[in-house]
């Protein structure tokens, strides 16, 4: 690109972990570099040593680690050049900030809540240099501008809550372009942002290669997000590179066994509508008159506000059924109200006006008592697969707990056959039952939680965010075996997803949810297709796809829409 | 869908490595190690001269003479009595051992009183919530601002009206120290069982129909008493420490019905000044010895208990493989639907992620 030498240059990195099991090398034989103002992604699943290697640059890995190898970091200007693993710890303070800087995944944790966002900005600025107040001030709200955060001069001295979360996120990018580095670490920049606004943060990472000239390491297990940002992409797979090339070339013409499968497991919006329309034809003529299995009527959902304050409506005024069998995907940002609604369903969270009724039992005003009846026939899985099991149980314990609750067997020993018929449902192996939720993956756990959830052969299973805390891949087995039992069993779904493509997969129908407002309801064809409501628009564009083209062509479309709208 | 696939079940280490402190003492290294190691003795050495006092002792504690006449008062060390004798004329190695039985006693009475009490109303009040909730929290804080001493004093005085045998002395010193004790249990489990009744699998047991009791007791207890033993040995040495302070202005127990080293330490006082040190610093000692070797495991504990305290050895540089499966949770990519061989191959252990510990259950 230039006769400048790369910003970073790793040589045949090692990391290893020390453990309570032992020794843990969590990166092997890295070798790699990112030329000045090159986007290099490096991609994997969790545990992949991706992290890893991008704290190396800055020097960041824990007491517990030991890394072998070298890690050479050149200024912006290419005057001098350092060994991080090597530099006095003095010297690495000196780097961090005006060579190297780091943006992080949650911007709601890497800012300081007690401090002013211009404190923060100038303490960052002050710790390189000679500056007074002032200066530093002025520099802080002119990088302000430069982000992107509209009327500087007086959110200065605004605090991080008083910001949106996609304004935090570029609160956090401005620290780190203050000092204007040569390269920016981005761990997972937009995992926690709404996809809406992951599209801006990622134009604004977009603007600071091109405007500031600086390189970027983006680490992500988006493959949109590559897609959209990278020119060069670094696919790692047990602590080992194992492919590396052009972003184009990559996405077109992936040449190792396993970049092919984790492009393969990437879901796509469109993809589902051929199964959801099979499914429909397959139904019985009479089924669109049965009864719904969830009728929800002007549902209102208020949560109370503190004392002398309204009350915050999470849902306002929300009408939708859910027929017998029928999966119906609820899609929205965070906020938007959707895991309230399945909260509202299971009878976990209070209807607060409107109606709900579920398999016949109006949720406006319940009495635990009478709709403890209703519950075997309900189902939930939920979000996180770490907390939704009790660490003390073993996973069969856990998985008879729904036939002890409702009398169906007596002890969880009485429960073990038909335990492990739904283990086997799961395509779990029995002997995972004698296992504790913590020796199980991810994946794995929310197959129990599956199982659990299907113990009692519910007729209604809310599934909340089932995938979202998964690797790609991963999920696409869960989602898989999902649309498999879902078959198989026959039960009716409420699917919660913020990810419009894993909604496509499995939806009969799907219900856009903005603000405690239902936008826009249909098929797939119907939503994803032809969205009519400005909102779903919106939400569509945003969506990055992995191919690097046709991205660029989304992403003047969404700047057309954003314009019009 | 049939598949039948059995597997060994994940082999467990043996069930003494697993017991609490024993899993702790094989988890540990280098100086964390070394203070476990220490406490352990010294709390272990506590605990057997209590059990074993009357074969060690060479006296009784409140025996002042012996077959050839009177033992005399304020006698140096050495001869028939290793440590000397005290200005009341007692042996003082015979008064220390004794007095490991009294300590002992008031430890075991005022854990188990408050333990108990403690814990049920941490855990009622935390998942219930509302105004019992509320209420409870507001009288433990009152309590809190109440000193241990002054109230052990008001007990010792309604119990035993002032005049203080065996008994009186030990539960006016068990009951102050279990009002004091009650809030800190109360506390902790109230906190914890608040932050646990949040997480995904109560709310699971919710969904489920399971009533208030099933998730009280099978779900949040079990969880919600992991930083039990902490606190159990951290006040243990509280209890310890009262009632030597109590024996020490005087509301401990007549020497006629138990050896106490308070108030050995009362009675030593005037002695400290006419250079007769051994009255008072083996009593002394013995309490300071006992506080710290308590103390020692309950930090210990403490440490090895929280994953980011606690110390591991450093990694040789060639000693370690990849961590396999931790790459793809959820199995390979073959696994699942496509077949189920992918999921066996993976071995439970390396399905952790390397700052999973099993301890640090979730």
């Amino acid at each position: 690109m230039s006769s400048l030498p790369d910003v970073v240059r790793i040589d045949n990195l090692n990391v290893t972990f020390a453990t309570d099991g032992g020794a843990v090398k969590a990166v092997d034989g890295v070798t790699l570099h990112v030329a000045p103002g090159e986007v290099l992604a490096i991609v994997g699943e969790s545990g992949s040593g991706k992290t890893v290697t991008a704290k190396t640059i800055l020097g960041l890995l824990p007491e517990t680690a030991t890394a072998h190898g070298a890690v050479i970091l050149s200024s912006k200007d290419g005057s001098n050049s350092n060994d991080v693993l090597a530099v006095s710890k003095q010297k690495l303070r000196q780097l961090r900030g005006t060579d190297v800087s780091m943006v992080f995944q949650e911007p709601s944790t890497a800012l300081n809540p007690v401090y002013t966002v211009g404190w923060q900005i100038a303490e960052g600025i002050r710790a390189h240099g000679e500056f007074s107040r002032k200066e530093a001030r002025t520099k802080a709200i002119e990088i302000l501008g430069r982000v992107g955060i509209p009327d500087p001069e007086s959110r200065v001295d605004y605090y991080p809550h008083q910001f949106s979360g996609g304004q935090k996120q570029r609160v956090v990018i401005a620290m780190a372009l203050v000092l204007d580095p040569g390269l920016i670490v981005a761990d997972e920049p937009t995992t926690a942002l709404d996809v809406t606004v992951q599209a801006e943060i990622l134009d604004l990472l977009r603007r600071c290669r091109d405007e500031f000239g600086t390189a970027i390491v983006l680490i992500t297990h988006n493959m949109g997000v590559v897609a959209d940002l990278a020119d060069r992409v670094v696919v790692m797979y047990e602590g080992k590179i194992v492919e590396e090339a052009p972003a184009q070339e990559l996405f077109s013409n992936p040449r190792h066994e396993y970049t092919k499968r984790l492009l393969g497991s990437v879901p796509r919006v469109g993809h589902g509508t051929t199964r959801a329309t099979d499914r429909l034809a397959a139904r019985e003529p009479d089924w669109a008159d049965r009864a719904p299995v969830v009728v929800a009527d002007n549902l209102k959902i208020q949560y109370p506000g503190r004392l002398g304050k309204p009350g915050f409506t999470a849902v306002d005024g929300v009408s939708f059924n859910i027929r017998p069998g029928e999966v119906l995907g609820l899609v929205g940002e965070s906020g938007s109200g959707k895991t309230t609604i399945g909260r509202a369903i299971a009878g976990l969270t209070r209807v607060t006006g409107g109606s709900l009724t579920v398999l016949g039992h109006e949720m406006h005003g319940f009495k635990e008592r009478a709709f403890k009846k209703v519950r075997s026939d309900i189902g939930f899985v939920f979000q996180d697969p770490a907390s939704s099991f009790n660490p003390l149980l073993t996973i069969a314990e856990c998985v008879a707990e729904p036939l002890i609750v409702h009398g169906r067997a007596a002890n969880a020993g009485a429960a073990r056959k038909r335990v492990n018929e739904l283990l086997e449902a799961v395509q779990l192996p029995r002997a995972y039952g004698d296992r504790y939720p913590h020796e199980l993956s991810g994946g794995q756990r929310q197959r129990a939680s599956l199982a659990r959830a299907l113990a009692l052969e519910p007729s209604l299973l809310i599934a909340d965010e089932p995938t979202s805390a998964l690797d790609v891949s991963v999920q696409a087995k869960v989602l898989e075996l999902f649309a498999e039992l879902q078959k198989e069993f026959g039960f009716a779904a409420l699917f919660i997803s913020h990810d419009l493509a894993v909604v496509d997969i499995l939806a009969d129908r799907i219900a856009v949810l903005y603000r405690g407002k239902l936008v826009e309801e249909g098929t797939g064809a119907e939503v994803l297709g032809a969205p009519k409501d400005a909102y779903t628009q919106r939400l569509l564009a945003s969506l990055p796809v992995p191919d690097p083209a046709a991205q660029a062509l989304r992403r003047d479309e969404l700047r057309l829409l954003r314009a019009a709208g | 869908m049939t598949m039948l696939i059995e597997t060994a079940p994940a082999p467990k280490a043996p069930l003494w490595t697993r017991l609490p402190v024993v899993h702790q003492l094989r988890q540990s290294v280098g100086l964390q190690r070394g203070m476990l190691v220490v406490g352990l003795v010294i709390t272990g050495v506590f605990i057997l001269t209590a059990i074993f006092a009357p074969l060690l002792a060479p006296y009784g504690y409140s025996q002042l003479r012996d077959d050839s006449g009177p033992f005399g008062a304020q006698r140096a060390p050495g001869g028939e009595h290793l440590l000397g004798t005290t200005v009341g004329g007692y042996d003082v190695l015979s008064r220390v051992i004794w007095g490991s039985q009294t300590a002992i006693t008031v430890m075991v009475i005022a854990i188990v009183l408050s333990i108990f009490a403690g814990v049920a109303l941490g855990l009622v009040s935390g998942y219930f919530g509302g105004w019992l909730d509320r209420v409870l929290v507001v009288i433990c804080d009152a309590v809190y601002a109440f000193p241990a001493l002054l109230l052990a004093i008001v007990m010792g005085i309604v119990i035993s009206g002032g005049r203080s045998d065996l008994w009186g002395g030990i539960f006016a010193a068990a009951i102050s120290i279990t009002v004091v004790f009650i809030p800190q249990y109360f506390r902790v489990i109230r906190a914890e069982t608040v932050r646990i009744k949040a997480e995904a699998y109560v709310e699971s047991a919710r969904v489920l129909g399971a009533s208030n009791g099933r998730i009280m007791f099978r779900h949040v207890l079990r969880n919600a008493t992991r930083t039990l033993p902490l606190i159990f040995t951290l006040n243990a040495s509280e209890a310890l420490l009262t009632l030597a302070g109590l024996g020490f202005i005087g509301f401990g127990i007549e020497p006629s019905s138990a050896a106490e080293w308070g108030y050995d330490l009362n009675k030593s006082l005037s002695d400290v000044t006419s250079g007769i040190w051994w009255t008072s610093l083996f009593p002394g000692l013995a309490i300071v010895l006992i506080v710290l070797g308590i103390t020692l495991v309950g930090e210990s504990l403490n440490d090895l208990a929280d994953p980011r305290l606690r110390s591991r050895r450093a990694p040789g540089k060639t000693t370690a493989g990849v961590a396999g499966t931790s790459v793809v949770p959820g199995g390979t990519l073959n696994a699942g639907p496509g077949g189920i061989d992918g999921l066996e191959a993976s071995s439970p252990a390396s399905d952790q992620h390397p700052n999973d510990d099993p301890f640090e259950a979730k």
